[in-house]
């Protein structure tokens, strides 16, 4: 595997089991039951291959990683490498004692995510009453612990509105950075996209009232915002280029070039039960699939940033485009991208559907496929 | 620069704070100094310094270890390791 670049991040999803039910929820709709996952044993040994092919970073996330016994097992052997831990949490699972375990196992930095500043709204959305409360005394106790502290909020059409105040509370916190994460639509996300696309003019404002705070609480707290892709101009580049320097480990140890890649038909992936991280990295055909720049066709083949830009996202490409080889629609210069617009001002305006929220057991309608 | 600031002690005891990890990339071959959203390669000298901060070492005995190890003059390495570490501390990357 020579020339092929190790990867520099690992997102582990150790579990889908969550508290929580949060219908923005980007986890797949068909989600990985209990009994699937992956052993203590198998996890330990995935961060032991995950060290020898190079990996530096590891994001603990699932659903909730809280619920795995093991956390603190897990970080300890992430610590004994030297490999940075970042856990992304809802903070409704883990109490003061269990953090400062975490703590004393070598946990590095905690990612919160949190719903909304009004508690009403936040807790209707997270499924769980009390959930907000619960998240603010766990930011507490991670300020006091002296971990930094990133806040992760969906924004979405139920609390966009509420965007300026939402970052205030992120820096009364104490976070040292803020994500500001416009809805991404995988997952259970898109199955609820007519109750969460915002309008535009919200959008707008929101952008304005992010650029406003950047200024602002400079110095004090970083703000991280994307700019929505139905609003782009330009997709994000993609993981930083398929297979180039991340992976994701699902609950059931399948790993992923992004975690969205099971929507695409066709990819093979392979399982740590059956191959070692570094042969999946090398070989999987999944990971082969879109590396480099040779499968790139029009108007990307012939962009001056394609270098860089990869034709964004190739789940995006096949949700909307229908190929997977296809200009990201987030792009301009896509034939798409004007269907991406109008999806999004059609959702923007529907009215009257009920949150679909997120559960273990598989909906008994399927998802609508788009375009 | 921060010239007009007090020398620090030789009885401080630098420390990377929480969310800050000095570690061997061995699949690379180098040393990596791991912060949030961050990964920076410290040049030769600096993963001198950092290898020798344990939580212990007092900035002193770092100085004297380094000036031994290196058969240079005590104070410039003193200046050295007292410039780097100031800097990595405005970023809030080693307690001072
Ligand atoms: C899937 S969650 C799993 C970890 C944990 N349950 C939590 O919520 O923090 C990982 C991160 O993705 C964010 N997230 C979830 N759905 C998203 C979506 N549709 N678009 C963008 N970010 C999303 C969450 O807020 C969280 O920060
Ligand atoms: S985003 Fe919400 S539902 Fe999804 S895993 Fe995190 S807390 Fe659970
Ligand atoms: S044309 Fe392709 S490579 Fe160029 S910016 Fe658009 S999606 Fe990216």
């Amino acid at each position: 595997m020579n020339d092929i670049p190790a990867p520099i991040g690992m997102l582990a999803e150790l579990t889908h089991r969550c508290p929580l039910s949060c219908p923005y929820c980007s986890n797949p709709v068909e989600l990985d039951a209990r009994q699937g996952e992956l052993s203590t044993a198998e996890w330990l040994r995935v961060f032991d291959e995950a060290k020898a092919l190079g990996v530096l970073q590891v994001h603990l996330s699932g659903g909730e990683p809280g619920l795995r016994r093991d956390l603190e097992e897990i970080v300890a052997r992430c610590a004994e490498h030297g490999i940075y831990t970042n856990l992304i949490t809802s903070g409704v699972q883990i109490d003061e004692a269990r953090l400062a375990r975490l703590g004393d196992a070598g946990l590095d930095h905690v990612q919160l995510s949190i719903q909304d500043v009004e508690i009403g709204p936040a807790d209707e959305v997270a499924g769980m009453k009390g959930a907000h409360l619960r998240k603010m005394a766990f930011a507490r106790h991670v300020r006091e612990q002296g971990f930094p502290l990133t806040v992760n909020l969906v924004v979405h059409r139920g609390n966009i509105a509420r965007l300026g105040r939402a970052i205030d509370l992120a820096a009364e916190m104490g976070a040292k950075r803020l994500e500001v994460a416009h809805v991404q639509y995988y997952g259970w996300a898109f199955v609820n996209r007519a109750s969460l696309m915002p309008e535009w003019p919200q959008v707008e404002e929101a952008l304005k009232v992010t650029a406003e705070a950047q200024a602002r609480l400079k110095g004090r707290m970083v703000i991280d915002s994307v700019t929505p892709d139905y609003y782009a101009r330009r997709p994000k580049a993609c993981m930083g280029g398929w297979g180039s320097r991340a992976l994701n480990v699902t609950p059931a140890g399948k790993v992923l070039p992004c975690h969205a890649a099971e929507t695409i038909p066709g990819l093979e992936f392979w399982t740590v039960r059956d191959h070692s991280l570094a042969d999946i990295w090398a070989n999987a055909p999944a990971f082969n699939a879109f590396r480099g720049t040779d499968w790139i066709e029009e108007p990307c083949s012939s962009c001056e940033i394609k270098a860089s830009c990869r034709g964004g996202c190739r789940c995006q490409a096949l949700a909307i485009a229908g190929r997977a080889e296809a200009a990201d629609p987030a792009c301009e210069k896509s034939a798409y991208h004007e269907v991406l617009r109008d999806m999004a001002r059609e959702d923007a305006v529907q009215r009257g559907h009920p949150y679909r929220y997120r559960t273990m057991k598989t909906p008994t309608r399927d998802p609508e496929p788009v375009g | 620069m921060s010239g007009e600031a007090p020398p620090l002690s030789p009885a401080v005891v630098p420390r990377l704070p929480r969310g800050v990890r000095f570690s061997r990339d061995e699949a690379r071959g180098r040393f990596v100094l791991l912060a949030p959203e961050r990964i920076l390669e410290p040049d030769e000298i600096a993963v001198e310094i950092l290898r020798r901060i344990d939580g212990e070492a007092t900035l002193g005995e770092i100085v004297d270890q380094l000036a031994r190890d290196f058969a240079a003059p005590r104070e410039e390495v003193a200046a050295d390791v007292e410039e780097f570490l100031r800097g990595l501390n405005e970023k809030g990357m080693i307690e001072l």
